[in-house]
């Protein structure tokens, strides 16, 4: 198995769905950055809202809460004036009496454009491709990719350079080094944003102790450690992930304590960051845990930036798998 | 020959005429030559060499050019799902799978509901399969339930003909259990067969932990879960004394393990999967349930162990694991569908692809499959890849004896000579034919070769005498 064969796993068997970071080369990356940067220009007139999906639907299916990213997913719909319907299930299929394809095709008959789909299982929404006709976009699944996520990151980190160069905008992620930092192993944010950071140019550094991170790391284009405070002095941009209580009862971690005393970014680890270097973080945050509340407040943090650009990029999405034309 | 009344008994009389199989070449024990067999009232009366013996007045003519006839094949690892589990398989409708793959015997597999762990489903189970199209034997839980508890009734069993005893689906997780299951097992005749899966290892891992988990964000389970378990019991077969068989091997550590065990003298045989032998964890990308199996496709390296541990013989057997599951429960998520997949129609097919018939493009239906290609140079003559499918299996499970069972039941495994009984396979090795889920005989669909080419296939199978495929259809 070579490395180029892993990257796809999981992909999109055609262009119309967004499943994963490895459905959009560089190229594609760059195209939903320009979109964004063009709705950015949107959202700052006093009606920020243009007429490009007029007709279109678009159908959030959410089997596992989350609000954030729904709502985000529905405002950047209704700013393309496409129409919205919302269905959100927290429980898994069996539980639920109605199949997963049931429940999808049910909502593919309505008339729908495209389906925004939130699942606790890792390839659910691989699997409703086969079953429906409306464009795919994966809003979470499982432990495996959250590729919208993993967009607005990108985003985030070029606009906050391009602010900082002047309003010059760089060609890509080339020459940062940026760390992922927590559960690599269950979190489907640090899967996309490997392929996402890594096929922008950046170099990218997993941190995490042995027990979260992936059993094998073959074919990832990384570098890996467990050792935070060496590297922390190299680092363009620091990506921390949420600890979620769960792992203590599997074993993976003493306690929530010593995995801030190792990992946490406190003051004093803030203090050793380069100057200029950017804190990030996907939502939402544990303070006392991945990060010190002083820390999250500071103007490193980019955090809130990263909810605004959430819809931004929302809008690109929808627009590149369903718009044609001038936006 | 079309039966008249479908769920009539069949007895050995029934209708029991004169049959040639004409114009193959034979496969057995004994080797390979040109022949043709004629049977008489469910056994063997003739076998020419060489030359060819003109059929008797009204003797049906099976043909057999271009085919390999060898002794009817043997599953000794066939989940029936029967009682419990009707909506995915039953005795008849998996046996018509099983004839249509080659097979005049299987050994039922215990973990229905209830699971079989006393001599009444067991007697039950037997009953189901005197109607069926192959022989049906059933394997005995180790424990009640398979709750991993207390023992089953394990001597009653074994009186009513009960040989293998597992409680698969799952392994004896409890070290000092399976100790005493063992020794109180030694002396009765029967042989105890593991799947080993350590559940606190395997810690609900959905495939194969490597790579591939590691891209796809499922969770895996290593390697170690399953070579963990065959560690303690090879250690507990050395200590009892006691005869063990080992399910589904799918590691190449395991392989290397049972080497040593075989080469220290100890008493196991050990089988492996026709998926395991052909697929590996690649397959996985797409997600599809299809691909769930426990134990898990493994990676590319395991699958060529496992190749290598049949050509050498550490492996004894291809035993199918044929896990039959109801169509909507394979369109659950990956991590919430069961594990399991379909094989008797399939078994031959792709063991002869994988293992005899030479590097080519047999199986795969394009990159990413998960197909693993024959390396050159690896063809195992065909006595070989026979013995794993038929004699040395029909051994493992007791089933060679000829008499063993009422009616039309035991020698199984050959030799072809005359006075056996005529359990024959008639498998045509030039045939390919592309898998259709649609078309497999039994109730579910679960197959991993939907939509494959593979290479050779099953013409008539002989079941006591009675042509019970013939032309690739099942004659009831």
């Amino acid at each position: 198995m070579n490395a180029d064969e892993l990257l796809v796993g999981g992909r999109a068997p055609a262009a119309r769905h967004l499943l994963s970071i490895a459905d959009l080369d560089r190229d594609g990356i760059l195209e939903i950055m320009r979109l964004s940067d063009a709705f950015a220009e949107v959202s700052e007139r006093p009606i920020p809202k243009v007429p490009a999906l007029r007709g279109r639907t678009v159908a959030t299916v959410f089997m596992e809460p989350s609000t954030r990213t729904r709502l985000s997913f529905e405002t950047a719909a209704k700013r393309l004036s496409a129409d919205t319907m919302t269905f959100t299930a927290a429980s898994s299929s069996t539980v639920k009496g109605e199949s997963l394809r049931d429940t999808v095709e049910t909502i593919d008959a309505m008339g729908i454009d495209a389906m925004v789909i939130r699942h606790h299982s890792s390839g659910a929404p691989l699997m409703v491709t086969h079953w429906i006709k409306a464009s795919v976009i994966n809003g979470g699944d499982g432990t495996h990719e959250h590729p919208t996520q993993a967009l607005l990151d990108c985003y985030t980190i070029l606009e906050t350079l391009a602010a900082r160069r002047g309003g010059e905008a760089p060609a890509d992620l080339k020459g940062l080094r940026i760390a992922i930092v927590g559960d690599i192993k269950h979190s489907r944010v640090a899967r996309s944003n490997v392929l996402a950071f890594s096929a922008l140019g950046a170099e990218v550094l997993l941190v995490a102790p042995p027990t979260l991170m992936p059993a094998s790391l073959e074919g990832w284009p990384v570098n890996a450690t467990g050792d935070l405070d060496s590297t922390l002095g190299e680092l363009d941009v620091i990506y921390l992930l949420r600890i979620q209580s769960e792992r203590l009862g599997e074993v993976l971690l003493p306690s929530l304590e010593e995995y801030h005393w190792r990992y946490g970014l406190t003051r004093e680890r803030a203090a050793a960051l380069k100057k200029d270097a950017l804190v990030m973080h996907p939502g939402p945050m544990i303070r006392g845990v991945e990060i010190s509340p002083e820390v999250a407040d500071m103007p490193a943090s980019l955090v809130t930036r990263q909810v605004r650009n959430g819809v931004l990029v929302r809008m690109a999405v929808l627009f590149h798998l369903l718009g044609s034309g001038e936006i | 020959m079309t039966a008249q009344n479908p769920s009539m008994h069949f007895g050995p009389s029934a209708h029991l005429g004169e049959i040639l199989v004409r114009g193959g070449t034979l496969v057995d024990e004994t080797g390979e030559r040109r022949g043709d067999v004629l049977v008489r009232d469910g056994r063997v009366v003739a076998v020419s060499s060489g030359d060819s013996i003109e059929p008797p007045q009204g003797a049906v003519v099976l043909d057999a050019g271009g085919c390999i006839v060898s002794p009817g094949l043997v599953d000794i690892h066939s989940h029936l799902r029967e009682p419990g589990g009707e909506i995915a398989e039953t005795v008849e409708s998996g046996s018509r799978a099983g004839a249509l793959g080659g097979y005049t015997a299987l050994v039922a597999m215990p973990n229905t509901v209830p699971a079989i762990d006393s001599a009444a489903v067991a007697r039950d189970v037997l009953a189901l399969g005197e109607k069926a199209l192959c022989e049906i034997a059933v394997a005995g839980a180790i424990t009640l339930g398979r709750r991993g508890e207390r023992l089953v009734p394990m001597a009653e069993l074994a009186e009513i003909g009960v040989r293998l005893f597992t409680d698969d689906g799952k392994g004896v997780q409890n070290g000092g259990l399976m100790r005493r299951a063992l020794e109180y097992a030694s002396g009765l005749g029967v042989v105890l067969a593991q799947h080993c899966e350590d559940e606190q290892l395997a810690a609900g891992g959905q495939m194969h932990e490597g790579a591939w988990s590691s891209r796809l964000g499922i969770a895996g389970q290593p390697a170690l879960a399953e070579e963990a378990m065959l560690a303690r019991d090879l250690a507990l077969v050395a200590l009892t004394g006691a005869p063990m068989h080992f399910l589904h091997l799918s590691t190449a550590g395991s392989i290397e393990m049972i080497a040593k065990a075989k080469a220290d003298g100890l008493a196991v045989t050990a089988e492996a999967t026709p998926h395991h032998l052909a697929l590996c964890d690649a397959a996985v990308q797409s997600y599809d349930p299809v691909y769930k199996v426990n134990p898990p496709l493994r990676t590319e390296a395991d699958v060529a162990a496992v190749r290598a541990g049949l050509a050498s013989g550490v492996i004894d057997a291809i035993a199918t694991d044929h896990a039959p599951h109801a169509p909507e429960r394979k369109e659950e998520p990956f991590d919430e569908a069961p594990a399991g997949m379909l094989g008797l129609e399939t078994a031959l097919a792709v063991g002869y692809g994988a293992l005899c018939a030479g590097p080519g493009r047999a199986g795969s239906n394009g990159a990413g499959d998960g197909w693993v290609p024959p390396a050159s140079g690896t063809a195992m003559p065909l006595r070989d890849l026979f013995a794993l499918f038929s004699w040395k299996p029909a051994r493992i499970a007791g089933l060679e004896r000829d008499g063993h069972g009422a009616g039309r039941n035991g020698g199984q495994g050959g030799p072809l000579r005359p006075g056996a009984m005529a359990h024959l396979t008639v498998f045509d090795p030039s045939a390919a034919w592309v898998v259709d889920p649609g078309r497999q005989a039994g109730r579910s669909r679960n197959t991993p070769y939907a939509g494959r080419r593979l290479t050779g296939k099953v013409r008539h199978t002989v079941f006591a005498g009675e042509p019970v495929v013939v032309d690739g259809e099942a004659q009831r």
